[in-house]
């Protein structure tokens, strides 16, 4: 179906892909894995035209094809979905897809018999998409189906999937897996990009694993295992399993009492939500994304406005409930932000003046009378310290944060804010988008500071995160907390029952 | 290699402009050549062109750094021509209401009035901004009618020597005066203008060089800039710092005042300002929001004004206007990003190939 042979692409100095080779049969799922920046996704985005590649060529079903732009991919039956929805909100489903390939003439748009086509794709491949629904009243899950309805209108042979579990629940990666073995019993070829092992062994039929922008296996899934993918995507034996001693929890640190979180547009995001965290225990959040992981974990850093947020807050036995955010930081509440672009990094800014955010105003950082003056030295000192002890690469203070890959980047930032140090952790999804290596380094530092004494509170939609690293785990939907679980004895399945509303069994 | 393009695009621009006004003066029927040694010699003869175009360079030099500095914080004020405005009147107010004043007093009390007027005017939108969303571009255009037409009134209607029939006010109290440099340097004549406020200019580069890279306060102003989201989760108050910039960033453009006011006319000279407020945009543009580029910037954008002058006057089709073209072409090309241009030449070429 598809065959990439020796395709090159470089990004000024960097090397994406190193002469990339091969071949995805046709009616079969394909998966590639790699850690990021292993260059999977930009050998994809060649075989969809957003890349043209230095050099190399792309066979479709054995003839060598000129890709240069999505179109002529389309054209040639290839359709991309995503990590990120391209899907006009507002807008209904059937006027989603037809988007860029209107029905009629120029000035008439013939919707009806768009939607009535896109019910009929729906119902081939089981996918009981409304195309008449307004895409913001669908679930995220519907959402995806609508990008995978999208690329079949276009009468797409070849499905190109980029990290699609991510956004999904357990039962709903369930479903979408259904979906795809469907789409793939009636002929069509899907390749998904993913760096979840266990999803590649549970879907697909032949594995890519890319390593330094190499394709370094080529393998039949039935014949492999997830420890030897690791090792072929790191290059070394993975640990992937957290090993944590029991927990020895002393007092609790902070409680949260009733505490209710209503968004700017009035919507209640957290209702009512009362916990503990006690100290040297890990307390882990699962929940779909969105049912207000978010905002509780920003009230609690002193992110969102007071008038916001109802309920008391006390840490070490003192209300902090109308503290800011320094304020907060002082008494010893660190914070891994979920989203480390916007919020944990200035991209723009040196290692060094990255290193130092949120305690640029106190030593080592500044010195002279009434520390206005920056250190220059102590925060090459600390910035020093930092990227050592957390292993960011390349060790280089005055380098844009920008110019560093994600897992180095969330290292910078759980090495800045570990080593504050705190008494309380906030960790968000702190493993998101970071390559394997990286997660087994952040989740041992994360018990190392749970051992130290550090009340954690952790939130990952990796359903395998949570668990593997929470001591104790609260399911949280809809901003109610639904029931804690021991994460050690619950299954998977119960947990994503609790997370999606349903009761437990 | 960022300290290389940083400077280097700034300066290919200029010098692409240069080569797209030279076909334009040939295609009106002058020399190139000519018109240019016109332009640049003018401006740098011996006293006159030098000490003139850095008379010129000082307002713009400030106004630029205005800019700067709110650019640094995320904000585009728009509104230092109506911060200079007020600066101006307020440095002549005090220096006309305390005339009597010993200068020891009487000429700091004017350059402070200067500051703070500007400041408060630019702190304004800031307030308005931290306070109520409203956006800073919008209100600062709008400020400027206001404080243009403000002062006016006060000139026209409190002001002015009574029967004179220029829009000014009546003179400020000697005190008030700042030397001229012609006063310290040899061979530098005391008619020139070019006087203390310059130095000052060198001085508040240093100043906003030394506040935005070397303090904690500097650096709060710079993180809310580059993501207002990192900056909070670091503990810094957006609110806070999109009013500090701006009332830093009013200042700035406030001093312009001192350079007028209390160096060149000794008193207030109703619409004196050609425009130096919306130049200042240029320039910080050109200088990419950096003391140094500032400096070098508005040194440039005053040759050509100081040029222009003599360009208008000695060749026989080509005006001053030659001037104005010159500078909108320098913004057109700086404003261009030079990775774009980089990836759509390679990909021509490579279209080609």
């Amino acid at each position: 179906m598809l065959e990439l042979r020796n395709i090159t692409k470089t990004f000024g100095d960097v090397l994406a892909n190193d002469r990339v080779s091969f071949k995805v049969e046709p009616g079969t799922i394909h998966a590639i894995v790699g850690e990021n920046g292993a260059g999977k996704s930009t050998a994809m985005r060649i075989a969809y035209g957003f890349y043209t590649a230095d050099s190399g060529e792309i066979l479709i079903d054995g003839q060598v094809r000129e890709i240069r732009t999505p179109h002529d991919a389309i054209a040639l039956g290839i359709g991309m979905v995503h990590q990120h929805f391209m899907l006009v909100e507002p807008m209904t489903v059937a006027e989603n897809i037809v988007l860029g390939a209107e029905p009629g003439s120029a000035t008439s748009l013939d919707l009806r018999k768009a939607a009535d086509e896109i019910r009929k794709v729906s119902d081939e491949f089981k996918l009981s998409v409304d195309p008449n629904a307004t895409i913001e009243t669908l679930s995220v899950g519907q959402q995806q189906r609508v990008e995978l309805l999208k690329a079949l209108y276009r009468r797409a042979q070849l499905l190109i999937l980029d990290e699609p579990t991510a956004v999904l629940t357990p039962q709903e990666v369930e479903e979408f897996f259904a979906i795809l073995r469907g789409m793939r019993d009636q002929g069509k070829t899907i390749v998904i990009i993913t760096h979840k092992l266990s999803e590649v062994l549970a879907i697909s039929d032949n594995v890519t694993v890319m390593r330094d922008g190499r394709v370094v296996g080529n393998v039949k899934t039935s014949e492999t295992s997830a420890a030897e993918l690791a090792r072929m995507m790191v290059g070394r034996e993975v640990l992937l399993r957290v090993e944590k001693p029991d927990a020895k929890p002393g007092a609790a640190l902070i409680s949260l009492r009733d505490v209710s979180i209503v968004g700017r547009d009035g919507t209640k995001r957290v209702d009512k939500v009362s916990f503990e965290v006690r100290a040297g225990e890990i307390v882990g959040i699962a929940g779909v994304e969105g049912n207000g992981q978010t905002e509780l974990m920003e009230a609690l850093a002193g992110l969102i406005p007071g008038a916001y947020v109802s309920g008391s807050i006390n840490f070490e036995g003192r209300d902090i409930t109308r503290l800011d955010a320094r304020a907060r930081k002082e008494l010893g509440i660190a914070h891994v932000p979920e989203d480390r672009h916007r919020r944990g990094l200035l991209l723009d800014f040196s290692l060094a003046e990255n290193t130092i955010l949120g305690v640029h105003y106190r030593k080592p950082a500044v010195m002279g009378p009434g520390g206005i003056l920056l250190d220059q030295k102590g925060i090459q000192r600390r910035t020093e310290q930092v990227l050592r002890d957390f292993d960011v690469r390349p060790p280089s203070p005055d380098l844009p944060a920008r110019a560093l890959s994600g897992g180095n980047q969330q290292k910078l930032i759980i090495g800045r804010e570990f080593e504050l140090p705190p008494k309380f952790l906030l960790v968000s999804q702190p493993t998101r988008g970071v390559d394997i290596g990286a997660i087994e380094f952040i989740h041992q530092k994360i018990v190392a500071m749970r051992d130290a004494g550090c009340a954690v509170l952790l939130v990952s939609a990796e359903l395998e995160e949570v668990t593997a690293l929470s001591d104790r785990l609260l399911v949280i939907h809809n901003g109610k907390i639904a029931g804690e679980v021991d994460p050690k004895v619950t299954t998977n399945e119960e947990i994503g029952l609790m997370m999606t509303g349903g009761r437990r069994s | 290699m960022k300290l290389l393009r940083e400077i280097l695009f700034p300066l290919l621009a200029v010098l692409a402009a240069f080569i797209i006004g030279g076909i334009v003066v040939l295609l009106i029927g002058d020399s190139p050549i000519q018109t240019y040694r016109l332009l640049i010699g003018s401006a740098f003869s011996w006293p006159d062109g030098i000490g003139y175009t850095l008379f010129y360079a000082t307002p713009l030099i400030f106004t630029g750094l205005a800019v700067a500095v709110a650019f640094r914080c995320g904000l585009l004020n728009i509104g230092a021509e109506g911060q200079l405005y007020m600066g101006a009147f307020a440095a002549a107010w005090i220096g006309i209401k305390f005339a009597g004043m010993s200068g020891w007093v009487l000429l700091p009390a004017c350059c402070l009035a200067a500051i703070a007027a500007g400041a408060i005017w630019g702190g304004i939108p800031g307030v308005l901004k931290a306070r109520f969303g409203s956006h800073e571009v919008i209100n600062t255009i709008m400020l400027n009618f206001v404080a243009i037409a403000l002062v006016s009134y006060f000139t026209q209607y409190h002001y002015k020597t009574p029967g004179d029939p220029i829009l000014e006010t009546t003179p400020i109290g000697p005190g008030a005066h700042i030397a001229r440099l012609g006063k310290f340097i040899p061979g530098l004549p005391e008619r020139i203008p070019l006087n203390f406020a310059f130095i000052l200019a060198i001085i508040a580069c240093v100043f906003v060089y030394v506040l935005l890279w070397k303090t904690k306060w500097g650096y709060e102003i710079r993180a809310t800039g580059a993501n207002p989201t990192a900056a909070e989760y670091g503990g810094i108050s957006i609110r806070k710092q999109i009013i500090l910039a701006m009332a830093i960033s009013g200042g700035l453009a406030g001093m312009v005042g001192i350079n007028e006011v209390l160096g060149y006319r000794y008193r207030y000279y109703d619409g004196f300002s050609a425009n130096y407020g919306f130049v200042g945009i240029a320039v910080a543009l050109l200088g990419r929001n950096h003391p140094v580029g500032v400096f070098l910037a508005a040194i440039l954008f005053a040759i050509l004004l100081r040029g222009g002058i003599f360009v208008d006057a000695y060749t026989i089709h080509v005006s001053k206007d030659i001037v104005d073209m010159l500078q909108g072409i320098v913004i057109i090309l700086v404003a261009l990003r030079p990775d774009a241009i980089f990836g759509s030449l390679k990909k021509f070429s490579k279209a080609k190939a």
